[in-house]
């Protein structure tokens, strides 16, 4: 059985993580792959820490949640204190610039990139960050191809958003490229 | 998603969709969490193809209006959760009695009351069986996948309709929230049975008759041109009240048998690795997605585990179960609850073997590892 791959993300409310999360899986499903996709409901996803997770597998997947992730990504500080043990020690944790990794955090590989501030400055809007934080996980886990990625993004976002969006996706492949 | 209609869905939305292939063409609730979606998406989706969506002023009147448009013709459902299923009881006693084909989706949260409304629970599975007061058929399926939340709503329909009785698709938090791969069938590939219907004009139409070689008796609709009568009350043929001890037991003995006497028809189930299996974990819903994954690993580890996923609830696959518990050491019960299915089965094993229970009532998934443990320990 081939190992399937599992994804956590986390920041907080309406960064658009559960969007994130969608596309990733549909990217997945492109690719003629198995995806699950869930997330947190109640207080906890308005503001505070809320978190997505995706799972991605060539075969079934049974057990649909994610217990410790192949890759966490944390924007905020809270997300990130709060979740950031749940990578495995050969995990990868990515996260914002603006965040302080906890210590005593064990990951196979730490990326510390400025997602947020990427979206705001160069890509120009805040709220692509979500975008902006798919692309460089695809670029680090290349478990979907980046032709189904985009399709995907397309597929959700709003009409007239497209070359932002895209331009946020390329912004995501170029944040982690030395990792 | 190379084809148009491979898809990423939630059980919630893939249940609607399997609804309306049935031919669901009304729908009437009062939106719960973790429900809503199903609300959401019928009203999006019904009135696009000449259906109804009624939001209703509570969860009694939602399940009211469902056993009304299904007296007046229309394939009709209701969906809610735990505190939701309390309120409607009182009506599927009715529905059942008054034979009344609905379907009644309770996508299963943490009880009781208004408990934990954004969390998993299995905790109303006996509540399907015995909700509602006095003797009465129960038909209980319960979805593993957004697949088979699809495909088992549209088998509650058939059901409904068929043996004229309300049928439960006993969803939980799980299945019906997350996102998962579905292939939409085409229309010409699923099976839909429609209601048996009186001859168009027949003077001597009895509501509540069985005709020779039939399970239910024909159902016209109001609107059709009969004048029949509908009441929760014990009735004869004509469908008016009885006092009559005979009326009451030929009835009751119709409608106990109408599902006893045809369990082959209704009761699913899967099974993995039961041939030589010395352990066997018996879970549904979403708890089976844990099961199968912890027989995996036990597996992996040269343990004999078998995994039994009764698909229909009610009636309990008595038979098969009463099989299998004679060649093993054990059966693992796993349930989102304090311990509820695992009755039906240990009073349906009597003895023959161990019965185990692995439940969970603090709104959390049963994790794979906590089904393993519990197989190492009485391995």
């Amino acid at each position: 059985m081939e190992r399937q791959i599992e994804i956590r993300l986390t920041g907080s409310g309406g960064q658009g993580l559960i969007l994130g999360g969608i596309i990733l899986a549909e990217a997945a499903l492109l690719d003629g792959k198995n995806a699950i996709q869930s997330q947190s409901y109640g207080p906890e996803a308005r503001g505070g820490a809320s978190k997505a997770e995706v799972i991605i597998s060539n075969d079934e997947i049974d057990y649909p949640k994610v217990e410790t992730a192949d890759l966490l990504l944390a924007l905020t500080q809270v997300a990130c204190d709060k979740y950031a043990v749940t990578v495995k020690k050969d995990g990868i944790l990515l996260v914002d610039s603006t965040v302080n990794i906890p210590e005593g955090i064990k990951a196979g590989k730490i990326v510390q990139v400025p997602i947020l501030q990427t979206a705001t400055e160069v890509v120009g809007k805040s709220m692509v960050a979500n975008i902006v934080a798919i692309g460089a996980i695809q670029q680090l886990l290349n478990i979907v191809t980046k032709e189904s990625l985009e399709t995907a993004v397309l597929n959700r976002v709003p009409k007239g958003t497209e070359d932002l969006n895209r331009k946020a996706l390329a912004e995501g492949y170029k944040l982690v490229e030395k990792y | 998603m190379k084809k148009s209609n491979v898809k990423l869905m939630q059980g919630n939305e893939a249940c609607v969709e399997g609804a309306i292939a049935a031919g669901m063409r009304f729908y009437a609730g009062y939106p719960i969490t973790p429900s809503t979606e199903i609300a959401e998406v019928s009203a999006q989706k019904l009135p696009r193809i000449g259906g109804k969506f009624i939001q209703m002023e509570d969860e009694i009147a939602g399940i009211a209006a469902a056993i009304g448009a299904s007296l007046a013709g229309l394939k009709s459902m209701t969906a809610t959760s735990g505190p939701g299923f309390s309120l409607k009881q009182e009506n599927i006693g009715y529905a059942a009695l008054a034979e009344i084909p609905i379907v009644i989706v309770d996508v299963q949260r943490g009880g009781p009351s208004t408990g934990l409304p954004t969390a998993p629970s299995q905790g109303d599975i006996m509540q399907a069986k015995w909700g509602t007061h006095g003797d009465h058929p129960v038909i209980a399926l319960s979805p593993s996948s957004v697949k088979e939340t699809f495909d088992l709503t549209i088998r509650c329909f058939n059901l409904a309709e068929k043996y004229r009785t309300p049928v439960f698709l006993m969803l939980d938090e799980v299945v019906g929230h997350m996102r998962e791969k579905i292939e939409i069938p085409d229309a010409s590939e699923i099976e839909v049975i429609d209601r048996l219907k009186p001859a168009p004009g027949d003077k001597n139409y009895l509501p509540y008759k069985v005709e020779e070689g039939q399970i239910v008796p024909p159902m016209a609709a109001y609107g059709d041109g009969f004048r029949f009568h509908v009441t929760g009350l014990m009735h004869d043929e004509s469908g008016f009240p009885s006092n009559s001890s005979e009326v009451a037991h030929h009835l009751m003995t119709r409608l106990m048998k109408k599902v006893e006497d045809h369990l082959d028809d209704i009761i699913t189930y899967e099974e993995n690795n039961i041939e030589d299996a010395e352990i066997v974990l018996l879970s549904y819903g979403g708890t089976a997605r844990s099961a199968k994954s912890a027989m995996k690993k036990a597996r992996e580890k040269g343990l004999k585990v078998g995994l039994f996923r009764p698909i229909t609830i009610w009636p309990f696959p008595e038979k098969r179960v009463k099989e299998i518990a004679k060649n093993v050491k054990a059966i693992i019960v796993a349930e989102m609850n304090y311990g509820q299915l695992v009755l039906e089965v240990e009073r349906v094993v009597k003895g023959a073997t161990e019965v185990y229970h692995v439940g969970k009532i603090n709104g959390e998934v049963i994790t794979p590892d906590e089904i393993l443990s519990k197989v190492e320990e009485v391995k």
